[in-house]
């Protein structure tokens, strides 16, 4: 297991940001840790490198036991962080040298790494620009090139395509993909429901500091939403029949914003949903059900 | 994208990793010195010019009016006295602001702590690069004294060795103060309370001879005028068990700021 997380807790003050939180990331997978702003994703990630402490709970990350060996866990992890945290003075090639350094690559291999890391993020002509004056998408693929300059066996993305355009977001999506493809452990916190679906092998829903739901996202949306939706449009006066109908029937349902997705068909007890557009359930279905439709 | 490379295998024999490691401490070095190549001109010139118009202005200012101080020719006197000045401006003002701007703007700390280096690491060898740069800056002045007559002498090669020390010592007073402020504008409250009062009674303009008592015994308690004092030795002579007491001083003082930023900036970065 790369990582294991048991009864969890991270308190600050009189809040509680991790609640008894429960992961498992197994060896050469992607899982997806998927919540609303301030569900505890970040601080998650912060106590797996020790950045913060856990008042309770066990945390192990490659076999080590956190934070009494994170030092040496860190050896063999790579973090991307959310917030962008290059050395923007100094050239692409400078801050993977950097990073070099800090993660201890023996001194004869320390070129290859870097022309790897240049190669594999695609930044190998921009070796020389110095990083204030590269585009987002190419920082956010330094940053990633960064985190594995050391060949890691586990890697941690706290939101990696977070404010960034969609083809920018499908370029880092491939390079993620081939990350997981040659074997290295993947965690990504994400609130873009696509991106879990698409990268991750399992997602785990996270709300209020706890974990409501982990699964394969396949098996997620059958389970809590069912195979189809009914997307039902108009008036505000009228989705809010909709919505009741749906309910006293035994269906789930989410407001969209322009409609109301009526979920878990198979489970009408009043002849059926309304007439509406169907389209296949999805991961955003079961998020919305399990964390809620308000905004924090 | 091309192609990624092949996670490596773990290395479980090197399972334990030690406090102070020779290898963290060179990676944050390297990160250092790496971005110093992008600013070494601008600090080196408000590092070297601000005590060297210190020197001139005071020299040639107070010198026309006074020949001698304590014993001393008034140049040869504040020329050796600029030089816990340039140590100070080039230690705890590069600490406060530089650790500060990296923590709190530049997260530049949450990225360095992600890799296997620890806050014990990281505070340890920001002063310690901040120390090597005092102790090259301090020597400014006494150069340009020089040529304004103060004679060379053996033991101004200790030079150096002093300003590190205080250097070190002023570097981890800087992280502290860093870690204990919540904005950058109360900076001000530190430099004005405690930063200025030091820098002027510490005996580097005119001799702490001259002062009250109570600012005479509060000097004791001021390493920059242990750090003069140990420069003057260097220079014109050292004053036996006196000298090795303001070493001890120097020495006690870095210790103790050293232990104390890292305590507080562990408090800072970890939750």
């Amino acid at each position: 297991m790369a990582i294991r997380l048991r009864g969890v807790v991270k308190r600050f003050g009189a809040i509680t940001a991790v609640n008894g939180f429960d992961l498992d990331v197994p060896e050469g997978t992607c899982v997806g840790l998927l919540g609303p702003n301030g569900a505890g994703k970040s601080t998650t990630m912060k106590l797996l490198t020790a950045q913060a402490i856990a008042d309770e709970g066990t945390i192990d990350v490659l076999g080590y036991d956190l934070p009494k060996d994170s030092k040496v866990a860190r050896a063999e992890m790579g973090v991307v962080p959310q917030l962008d945290n290059l050395d923007t003075t100094l050239t692409v090639e400078q801050n993977l040298r950097v990073f070099t350094y800090l993660y201890r690559v023996p001194r004869a291999q320390r070129r290859e790494r870097i022309e790897a890391a240049l190669e594999m993020a695609n930044l190998a002509d921009r070796r020389d620009t110095r990083a204030d004056k590269l585009s987002g998408g190419m920082r956010r693929r330094l940053l990633i090139a960064r985190a594995l300059v050391h060949r890691p066996r586990l890697v941690l993305l706290d939101e990696p395509t977070v404010g960034l355009d969609p083809q920018v977001r499908q370029e880092l999506w491939a390079l993620i993909d081939a990350l997981r493809s040659e074997g290295t452990s993947i965690l990504m916190s994400t609130h873009y429901i696509e991106e879990a679906e698409r990268l991750a092998d399992t997602v785990t829903i996270m709300s209020h500091g706890e974990a409501v739901a982990t699964g394969r996202p396949a098996e997620l949306i059958e389970q809590h939403a069912g195979r189809e939706a009914v997307e039902v449009y108009g008036a505000p006066a009228k989705l809010r029949e909709v919505e009741a109908a749906a309910r006293a029937g035994g269906m789930s349902t989410r407001r969209t914003g322009t409609s109301v997705a009526i979920l878990r068909l198979d489970d009408a007890t009043n002849g059926g949903p309304p007439e509406g557009e169907r389209r296949p359930a999805n991961l955003e279905d079961v998020f919305v059900l399990l964390t809620g439709e308000e905004i924090a | 994208m091309a192609a990624t490379t092949a996670p490596a295998q773990p290395v479980r024999a090197r399972r334990r990793i030690g406090r102070l490691e020779r290898s963290a401490l060179a990676g944050v070095l390297v990160r250092e010195i790496i971005n110093y190549s992008s600013y070494w001109r601008s600090v080196t010139f408000s590092s070297t010019v601000e005590p060297t118009i210190y020197l001139l202005a005071f020299g040639f200012g107070f010198g026309s009016l006074v020949s001698t101080v304590a014993g001393y020719d008034y140049v040869e006197f504040v020329g050796t006295g600029t030089v816990a000045t340039a140590v100070l401006f080039s230690s705890v003002f590069a600490a406060m602001f530089g650790t500060f701007v990296k923590r709190e703007f530049q997260r530049t700390y949450d990225a360095i702590l992600a890799a296997p280096v620890d806050t014990e690491e990281l505070v340890t060898a920001e002063a310690l690069w901040i120390a090597i740069r005092a102790s090259v800056y301090g020597c400014a002045p006494l150069i340009v004294s020089m040529f304004f007559g103060l004679d060379p002498a053996w033991g101004m090669l200790l030079v150096p060795g002093i300003c590190f020390i205080t250097g070190f010592g002023w570097a981890s007073a800087g992280a502290l103060i860093s870690a204990l402020m919540k904005s950058i504008d109360n900076f001000s409250y530190v430099t004005s309370t405690l930063i200025t009062p030091m820098f002027l009674v510490a005996g580097t303009f005119f001799p702490i001879s001259g002062l009250p008592e109570w600012a005479q015994i509060a000097a004791w308690f001021n390493p920059l005028y242990h750090c003069v004092e140990l420069v003057r030795g260097a220079c014109f002579g050292f004053d036996g068990w006196v000298d090795v007491a303001h070493l001890g001083v120097l020495l006690f003082f870095a210790v103790l700021m050293w232990r104390l930023a890292i305590w507080g900036t562990g408090r800072r970065l970890i939750d």
